[in-house]
């Protein structure tokens, strides 16, 4: 047994491997307002997303190794994010009440109801989009359950795309689409409900 | 308002995701061309998921930020 200094090969090794380490860690940190943007939307309240966050660099710090370069970071750090939001438990929320508003109504729906309560003749989808005020959206959003908002949150809010969407859930892509066309659905019908009167 | 209406109402989102192929794409905007009630509902969905996305943003607190940074490796 040598008990020599560290060879040269050795010390260069490391030090390659701190560089990687810290470029990794800048990176990830870079992308840390998105990630809380989504995180927001997923988790119950404003410091349940901050808790999310903090464990998701914490956890993302410890195991960067486990990263392959290249790859898309954003994705794997929601994919821990999701994970440890499951992991908590989120608080169990009523089963999703089919209507059918979000079931048989078609996609113009919301528009055209809105368009209906627009005074005017022929009102431009601007006027339209005005009866609904940014609380109402807020709260239209955190009213749909978990499985669909987690779905209509990375692709419409994160705009993640579908396939990363899948790996972050980690559920497969069909049924990605499927809970993303009945979240958007129900996301409508939420709004319709509170739209101005 | 026609059939083809309904079948442009079903290709609205998979329209505005970017999925459909360009055959699909060729036919909805033939139809938007010559249908000004479709075309406004696409413009409205197009407009509606943006406004969505702005209003549910919310900035992260600055405290976040600085408790994140400080997790990074000491060098």
């Amino acid at each position: 047994m040598s008990d020599s200094a560290p060879s040269t090969a050795d010390t260069r090794r490391l030090a390659e491997e701190a560089r990687a380490r810290v470029r990794f860690e800048e990176e990830a940190l870079e992308l840390s307002d998105q990630v809380y943007r989504v995180a927001r939307r997923l988790a119950g309240s404003r410091e349940e997303a901050e808790d999310l966050v903090q464990q998701t660099y914490e956890r993302a710090f410890r195991s960067w190794r486990q990263f392959t370069p290249g790859t898309n970071l954003r994705a794997w750090l929601l994919r821990i994010l999701t994970n440890l939001n499951i992991d908590r438990g989120r608080r169990s929320q009523r089963a999703p009440q089919t209507t059918s508003l979000d079931t048989e109504a078609g996609d113009y729906f919301l528009y055209n109801q809105l368009e209906a309560q627009t005074p005017g003749e022929n009102p431009d989808e601007e006027r339209v989009l005005e009866r609904l005020s940014q609380d109402s959206i807020v709260e239209a959003l955190a009213d749909v359950p978990h499985d669909f908002r987690d779905v209509l949150v990375l692709v419409d809010i994160g705009e993640f795309a579908y396939a990363d969407a899948a790996q972050i859930l980690d559920i497969p892509i069909g049924t990605v689409m499927s809970r993303l066309h009945r979240g958007r659905r129900i996301l409508k019908a939420n709004l319709a409900e509170r739209a101005v009167a | 308002m026609s059939g083809d209406c309904d079948k442009c109402e079903e290709m609205m989102q998979p329209f505005i995701d970017g999925v459909l192929s360009d055959a699909e794409v060729r036919e909805a905007e033939e139809h938007l061309e010559r249908c000004a009630w479709c075309a406004k509902r696409y413009r409205f969905e197009e407009r509606l998921r943006h406004y969505v996305r702005v209003a549910v943003s919310e900035p992260m607190p600055p405290e976040l930020k600085a408790k994140l940074a400080a997790l990074r490796t000491e060098l």
